[in-house]
């Protein structure tokens, strides 16, 4: 028989993650600080209105672009937020999850050769959404002096002839760093400059934690609109994962090409999520508000837990990850990570799974109540006491 | 929000947290957290510290009640002063004055349905203001202070995701 599969697609590595979560999800006991989801329930509101939406028969296709109600809320969210605005007719589009609007964007905008700028450590699903497009990855690996953000200087050392495409992705998962408005008026006139299109990830937008300044999206600079597509989610902010719900915004020409791309494999978002979305928009403010509260206290926390166990951590300001740095114990993430599992059932992602650059980190997610931090905490202070005695 | 409304929130949860765990959350001074609740305790803003206890899944044939309370005011004794006929008795677990169809609303404390029902005959109805008494018998608990009392679902978040 013939090999029927595709090289490029049998040539991408499958996520880092996923040989952690089998070992993690066959053991007994495990206290998990693994995940990248809300711990929150979806507000009841929200989850009452996805069913009203049923019981009313609204069970048909929207429209490809998704129920243009919802781009209209989408579109007036990000005016209050940001400040820019949208037409919610042609440059709004409705995704499952932003997830979708990644691997369109990089379909739509990317020719075989052209490279394609990320960050590392990175959310996993960059490189190979850009792989299958047929681009060429390029990762800035990001340093921790820099508190994980990306500088002119890393920046400029990176474009080539042959950039296309920036990737952000602030606040960051893995590390829970932001780029605030400085950093990016930093590197704005060089984008313009070389021409760059920005896929902007800002799907943790809403989860910040600076008391000084709310989350700039580089959509509001002068002239960044017309370059960027901004990519965001009900997923963080609204603890909506499983409703597979997105969106997009950015320019009328390609948004109008990732529409058609959209149309012709998904045809349009569940008419369910759609509906349960507007809800959020419309009345989740409160929500938002709690939930971020709450991360925030988790947050301040592990940090000084963190801080107590000896164990250096830059102060992340956004998602709910921490990314401390495990390399005074003379191990790789990996075998920090699988030791951790394995000694005391405590499940944290090694930071290589985000990336090469994560050497020597692990990420620790604040999606879990006090108790439950607490709790984990105590195990990696007796892990970190056996540790120091094995030296 | 303000410092006294952040703390509350937090304690209001879970009265047990140290005030320096307090501090921490709220990425305050503990002296400050120390201090502040020192005077929401004497503004009676913090008015106890008390355990949320599910009874049900203790005892026997105790019960609960709920009894709504027609009254009717005399002249120059208004309805708190007619609440303080009621809300003395040991009985009373908490009293509300309520706008809608009656006026007090009470929550009696456990106790045999016997009990109960010589507690509404022979002292709440022969208080000479009350009218009439409606007394529900709570047939099981759902939530209570924001906790809920029947057995949720296991989280399903898988152990590891990106
Ligand atoms: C940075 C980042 N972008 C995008 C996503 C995808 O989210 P969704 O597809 O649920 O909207 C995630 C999820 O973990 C993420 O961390």
């Amino acid at each position: 028989m013939r090999n029927f599969l595709n090289k490029k697609v049998q040539a991408i590595e499958p996520s880092g993650i996923r040989r952690f979560f089998s070992m993690a999800s066959e053991m007994k006991d495990v206290i998990s600080l693994g995940v990248g989801e809300p711990d929150f329930d979806t507000p009841w509101h929200v989850r009452d209105e996805a069913i009203y939406t049923i019981q009313k028969g609204r069970t048909f296709y929207t429209a490809n672009a998704g129920l243009l109600e919802l781009r209209q809320a989408i579109a007036e969210n990000i005016m209050r937020l940001q400040g820019v605005a949208y037409d919610p007719a042609k440059e709004v589009l409705v995704t499952i999850g932003g997830s979708e609007a990644i691997d369109l964007v990089f379909r739509a905008v990317i020719e075989p050769e052209d490279e394609v700028i990320y960050t590392q450590p990175s959310y996993v699903s960059y490189l190979p959404c850009v792989q299958l497009a047929g681009g060429v990855p390029v990762a800035i690996d990001l340093k921790e002096e820099n508190n994980f953000r990306l500088t002119r200087e890393e920046l400029e050392a990176a474009i080539t002839d042959k950039t296309k495409v920036l990737v952000l992705s602030f606040p960051n998962n893995p590390t829970g760093a932001v780029m605030t408005k400085a950093d990016l008026e930093a590197i704005v006139d060089l984008i313009i400059e070389k021409d760059l299109l920005v896929v902007s990830d800002e799907i943790y937008d809403r989860l910040t934690y600076n008391d000084d300044e709310e989350h700039v999206s580089i959509i509001s600079f002068p002239g960044m609109r017309e370059r960027t597509i901004y990519i965001n989610g009900f997923s963080k902010a609204y603890a909506m994962t499983g409703w597979r719900l997105g969106y997009c915004a950015g320019p009328a020409q390609i948004i109008e090409q990732m529409t058609k791309i959209h149309q012709f494999t998904i045809m349009a978002a569940p008419t369910m999520s759609q509906y349960a979305g507007l809800e959020a928009l419309k009345s989740g403010e409160q929500d938002v508000e709690e939930m971020r509260e709450s991360y925030n206290q988790r947050r301040r926390f592990l940090l000084s837990e963190l801080e107590r166990l000896g164990i250096p951590c830059f102060e992340p300001l956004g998602a709910f990850y921490i990314f401390p740095n495990i390399s005074q114990f003379g191990m790789t993430s990996e075998e920090f990570a699988t030791r951790l599992i394995m000694e005391k059932r405590v499940a944290v992602v090694p930071g290589t799974a985000f990336g090469k650059s994560g050497e020597g980190f692990v990420r620790i997610s604040y999606a879990y109540s006090i108790n439950e931090l607490k709790a984990a905490i105590e195990r990696i202070e007796q892990f970190i006491e056996e540790l120091k005695q094995e030296k | 929000m303000d410092i006294r409304e952040k703390i509350l929130k937090l304690i209001e949860h879970d009265s047990r947290l140290t005030h320096k765990e307090i501090a921490t959350l709220l990425g305050l001074e503990e002296a400050l957290i120390s201090q502040t609740i020192k005077e929401l305790e004497e503004e009676k803003i913090i008015c106890g510290y008390h355990t949320l206890v599910n009874w049900d899944k203790t005892d026997d044939n105790m019960v609960s009640a709920i009894i709504e309370l027609r009254v009717n005011p005399q002249r120059g004794q208004g309805f708190d002063r007619i609440a303080e006929k009621i809300y003395h008795f040991p009985e009373v677990k908490s009293m509300y004055l309520t706008s809608g169809g009656f006026d007090f609303l009470i929550e009696l404390h456990k106790a045999p349905i016997r009990e109960i029902a010589d507690f509404v005959s022979s002292r709440l109805s022969i208080i000479e203001e009350v009218q009439s008494t409606t007394t529900h018998v709570i047939l099981k608990k759902y939530k209570e202070y924001d906790t809920l009392f029947i057995k949720k679902e296991n989280n399903r978040r898988m152990v590891v995701t990106p």
